[in-house]
């Protein structure tokens, strides 16, 4: 079937989860991506058991966050 | 080295000042040959964190923004946010959550709000390296 991943079409095979294509994709530090199925993100608990479907536009995105805690002034 | 425009620079500084006393966020993005880097867009983003000494990006927004980059031709070039109260320079934390080492950390101290600092850094691990970061308006950090 034929999803989309980040922007680009692919070939992958039916019924693929969304932890397959994480490591399919070798994302890097998975354990700090949320991922999201047609604009909805999935939780990383039903990673394992998010069943992709022909058409599904997957994107990853990287937490990002941080903050001056701990830095003297 | 990295540029940015000098109406860029300002967007952030703006946005920075009317988040205080929370820290604020966003990402950058433009075009990258080799080290370069040239900011074409920058992206003012929530902090739902809504902390004066932490920020975490809204996924929803980052989503967007990701989105816009794609379809204005533009790649993701790192991230930035303020320091309200503290230098310009990552904290541990900011460090820790470092995780994409091509990306570029642009950190907004706003000690002194009439001299704001920007600088960029590039963060591997626990090491930290000061980029070249050139505002186009002629000022250079």
């Amino acid at each position: 079937m034929k999803i989309t991943v980040s922007g680009e079409i692919k070939e992958v095979q039916a019924e693929l989860t969304v932890a397959e294509l994480i490591k399919q994709e070798n994302v890097e530090t998975p354990e700090y991506i949320s991922v999201s199925v047609n604009d909805d993100f999935v939780k990383s608990e039903d990673f394992a058991t998010h069943k992709l479907q022909e058409g599904d536009n997957v994107e990853f995105l990287y937490f990002m966050g941080g903050g001056s805690d701990g830095i003297y002034k | 080295m990295i540029k940015i425009s000098g109406d860029d620079y300002r967007k952030i500084i703006n946005h920075a000042i009317s988040q205080l006393p929370d820290e604020a966020c966003g990402l950058i993005a433009g075009e990258a040959d080799g080290a370069d880097k040239l900011i074409k867009k920058v992206y003012l983003l929530t902090n739902i964190d809504h902390s004066n000494e932490h920020f975490s990006l809204d996924p929803k927004e980052q989503l967007a923004a990701i989105k816009d980059m794609r379809a204005s031709g533009y790649i993701p070039l790192g991230n930035w946010h303020s320091h309200p109260e503290t230098p310009s320079r990552p904290s541990e934390e900011d460090k820790r959550l470092a995780y994409d080492k091509n990306a570029s950390y642009f950190i907004l101290s706003l000690m002194d709000k009439d001299n704001p600092v920007l600088n960029s850094f590039h963060i591997e691990g626990s090491d930290v390296t000061k980029e070249d970061l050139i505002i186009e308006d002629g000022n250079q950090k």
